[in-house]
């Protein structure tokens, strides 16, 4: 048995420990979590929270919590990222800081053409768009997901896709490793992968009894038409029929409502008038299938290369779920129009879904939809045409005579008909023809089988006669470590080694070492010249494989905003880079109490021939959080104040310090001044006994030395790191 | 069958569906869903398929590989819709081995497929 070592905070994820002993793996808990939510909210900082959930042991809050303590509220719904990478051991450290960003549910997305595979794929092989799912893959990326909730302290659910025609297979993968969601949706098959409509629903019915068994929670795959019909905002009533048959089906072979969730996307995006398309749907479904679980989408059929863009639409389908409802919101990372995921995008997906739900929190206690005008009347027409179409189903002979006439993704309301809708046949598609009738002495010696099952007489538990199956006995589990050595993780660690353990430093968007950057400009060219100059730039900066992914014209003439990614071709040494000590501030007690003691009073001023004060007001005023806030009486002469003025007045009021600004820089007049502080104060003989600090933006920590001065202080300086300063030097000094 | 067709008997149908209050109107949508997938579920319940086959041999402690292999042969024998659980399990049985040997049995001749039921 392996033990995980708890993580580190300030440790990176060690690949090669995680696939130690993956072997003898178990995962440590099954089925699918809820975040805990207190009904009577949640009190954080300064604030009540009234749709929130419990916070995260170990988390990074919004950029303007600093302004907040700190505070990181974590939305009630279980919020999803969506993973990609086509190697899972990348794919586990984007889990990790997508978890410490707020996401519990981590979709990892199949490489492309799994779902035409006919059967288990094993080892670790590179995907595309995704990584291969195997045993080996998902055991150790729920191993890492294991380790990581307890980081953060919430359980993560892990999530993938159980289609394609080897579905049951990977249904019992998925039970036995402890997957905790996953996609299964036979009209998916049928209508996206071109699966053989029987072959889909009779291994879905089988999927869907493993998954029941295992707990894991279900998601459908209607949202598809969204992204596949033409005009996506029209297909709403057969995507009310869709969710219909799948969830009656999955009920029907015995999955509990509580675990089937429909996957809806709002379908429509800005310029449209978007709120009067989705917001109608979004109720529409929520009415009709109050029982089932919501997992609300974000709309990608429109999202190209622009990510704010992509952010501004998720804000508003994120603003649909809290007007109507979500029990998971889904992320999708903003750059999926332009190319396979980035690491930060997954976490800024997940931030757009925190942001808007602290700023909405509890917005159905201060407002509520008005059902009595258009939105009512729009509601009840999408269900009477989504009843309408069924009955038309049943008409025409049922599911599988509708699905080959052409009924589904059809791009025109129903009942119109636009005669684009995918039409399969029942004689073809992948695995025709292979599914076989059960003979009268059908046997299946396991559990979470479906259908006739004719159990040997005297056998009460299907599994009995052979001792128990893998559901039951998961060391009976057969783990094959690796097909392909060539191709597989050990090869892959093997080359990204030196950017993870060997000291060699490359960005990265993907995988570790792959050195890829993005750089943005604008250029005052027009679109055509635009592009080609971004390319021309890329290369000339050194940038290897530079592509052009966004480009805005920001007038036909004037010129575009352009976005190149790149690669950069050299490494850097990690211990070539000198980074500055960093400055313990003391804690804010004992700052003031210092304070006190000595009675700390300051002189200040801006010197030379320099009018700035805002920057030194900063420093000074409690309403800037100054030094004053901390008990620093302070004496201020103004701006343009000569050195000597200054000196004089901290002799004449027996100050502790000087604190002087300095803002302009030509022929280095802010060294000038701050060398002739000291040398000014050691003819006076106070040297000894005073602070000498200079600030500024042209300034920084290294210059104190070199001018002969206590501190030195540049951009981005609080009041707090000058207190910190004068208390640490009146305590060496003895005063305090 | 025409488009004129079908709009005339959509907005028939709608004449009536208008008529339900909220709460019938869903039953009436649930009741429908219930109606399309009851033939489904009874495919389901009474036929198998390869992928089905294997994930009980998954299930039963044999390895994904062989499982693939196991149930071609038990397949050729037209044997699958006896299970290939029961097959594996059977001819364990008649052996006097364990599941896996008798997986293992298959795969190295399907001859022994022979005569068993």
């Amino acid at each position: 048995m392996t033990h995980k070592k708890p993580l580190d905070p300030n440790q990176k994820l060690d690949i090669e420990a995680i696939l130690e002993g993956l072997e003898h793996y178990h995962p440590q808990r099954k089925g699918w979590t809820w975040r805990e939510v207190p009904p009577e909210g949640v009190d954080m900082g300064p604030f009540h929270y009234r749709n929130m959930s419990k916070p995260l042991k170990n988390s990074i809050g919004l950029p303007a919590s600093k302004y907040f303590d700190h505070i990181d509220p974590q939305p009630s719904c279980v919020v999803t990222t969506e993973i990609a990478s086509g190697r899972f051991e990348d794919d586990i450290r984007r889990m990790r800081m997508a978890a410490w960003h707020g996401a519990d549910h981590i979709m990892v997305i199949r490489t492309t053409g799994q779902s035409h595979i006919d059967g288990l794929l094993e080892g670790t092989p590179e995907g595309v768009g995704g990584v291969p799912i195997t045993r080996k893959q998902i055991r150790a990326s729920r191993k890492a997901c294991d380790m990581i909730e307890e980081e953060v302290g919430r359980p993560i659910n892990f999530h993938s896709y159980v289609s394609g025609v080897a579905g049951p297979e990977v249904a019992v993968l998925f039970a036995e490793e402890g997957i905790n969601g996953a996609h299964q949706d036979p009209q998916y098959n049928v209508l996206y992968r071109n699966v053989n409509m029987y072959r889909s629903f009779v291994d879905a019915a089988e999927a869907k009894k493993v998954m029941a068994g295992a707990g894991i929670f279900q998601i459908d795959g209607a949202h598809n038409a969204n992204a596949t019909a033409k005009a996506g905002w029209l297909v709403m009533p057969e995507l009310m029929v869709q969710h219909g048959i799948n969830c009656a089906f999955s009920t029907a072979v015995g999955m509990d409502k509580d675990l089937i969730g429909l996957s809806t996307v709002p379908p429509d995006a800005p310029p449209a008038p978007k709120l009067w398309y989705d917001l109608p749907y979004a109720v529409a479904l929520r009415d009709f299938f109050s029982e089932y679980k919501m997992r609300a989408q974000q709309n990608t059929r429109y999202i190209e290369a622009d990510i704010e863009e992509a952010v501004r639409t998720h804000t508003v389908d994120t603003l649909i779920s809290m007007l109507t409802s979500a029990d998971i919101q889904s992320t999708i990372t903003p750059d999926e129009g332009r190319n396979v995921p980035w690491h930060y995008n997954n976490v800024r997906g997940v931030q757009t879904v925190k942001q808007t739900w602290a700023a909405l929190d509890g917005i159905k206690e201060l407002l509520s939809l008005n059902h009595d005008g258009p939105l009512g009347e729009m509601v009840r027409d999408l269900k009477e045409r989504a009843v309408a179409f069924l009955e038309e189903v049943i008409e025409t002979g049922g599911y599988f005579a509708a699905v080959e006439q052409g009924f589904f993704v059809d791009s025109g309301k129903y009942p119109d008909r636009n005669g684009d809708g995918i039409a399969r046949d029942g004689k073809g598609g992948v695995g025709a023809g292979t599914i076989v009738e059960r003979e009268s002495d059908y046997y299946a010696p396991v559990c979470s089988h479906y259908g006739h099952n004719h159990l040997p007489a005297g056998v009460e538990r299907a599994c009995d006669p052979i001792g128990g199956c893998t559901l039951c006995q998961p060391e009976k589990i057969v783990y094959i470590d690796e097909l392909d050595p060539e191709d597989s993780c050990n090869a892959r660690l093997a080359e990204t080694l030196p950017y993870r353990k060997g000291g060699k430093v490359k960005p990265e968007a993907e995988w570790a070492g792959d050195g890829t950057i993005l750089t943005q400009f604008f250029v005052p060219l027009p679109e055509d010249v635009a592009a080609v100059y971004g390319l021309e730039m890329a290369k000339k900066l050194g940038l290897l494989d530079p592509e052009v992914v966004n480009l805005q014209v920001m007038h036909p003439a004037e010129g575009c905003f352009v976005e190149v990614k790149g690669k950069i071709g050299f490494d850097i040494e990690l211990s070539s880079l000198k980074v500055p000590e960093k400055e313990v501030i003391l804690p804010e007690e004992e700052l003031r109490e210092a304070v006190k003691k000595a009675g700390v009073r300051v002189v200040a001023a801006t010197v030379g021939e320099d009018e700035h004060s805002v920057g030194l007001r900063e420093i000074l005023d409690i309403k800037h959080g100054g030094i004053e806030k901390y008990g620093v009486k302070y004496h201020y002469l103004g701006t343009s104040v000569p050195i000597g003025k200054l000196v004089d007045a901290a002799i004449e009021t027996g100050a502790h310090a000087i604190l002087i600004s300095t803002i302009i820089s030509h022929n280095d007049v802010h060294r000038a001044q701050m060398r002739k502080l000291a040398e000014l104060c050691q003819e006076k003989g106070i040297r000894e006994k005073i602070i000498l600090i200079a600030g500024g933006t042209q300034v920084n920590r290294e210059m104190a030395q070199e001018t002969g001065l206590d501190a030195t202080f540049g951009r981005g300086t609080k009041g707090i790191h000058v207190v910190n300063a004068i208390v640490k030097i009146l305590k060496a000094r003895g005063v305090v | 069958m025409m488009s004129e067709d079908r709009i005339a008997r959509f907005e028939k149908r709608q004449v009536e569906l208008k008529k339900m209050s909220d709460e019938a109107l869903k039953a009436r949508f649930w009741e429908l869903c219930q109606q399309v997938v009851e033939p489904i579920v009874d495919l389901s319940r009474s036929y198998t398929s390869p992928s089905i086959e294997r994930s009980v041999l998954l299930r039963m402690g044999i390895d994904s590989i062989s499982a693939h292999g196991v149930v071609d042969r038990i397949l050729e024998a037209g044997l699958l819709g006896k299970g290939a659980g029961h097959v594996v399990l059977k001819l364990a049985q008649k052996n006097g081995t364990d599941v896996r040997a008798a997986a293992a049995a298959i795969l190295e001749d399907k001859e022994v497929l022979q005569g068993l039921f």
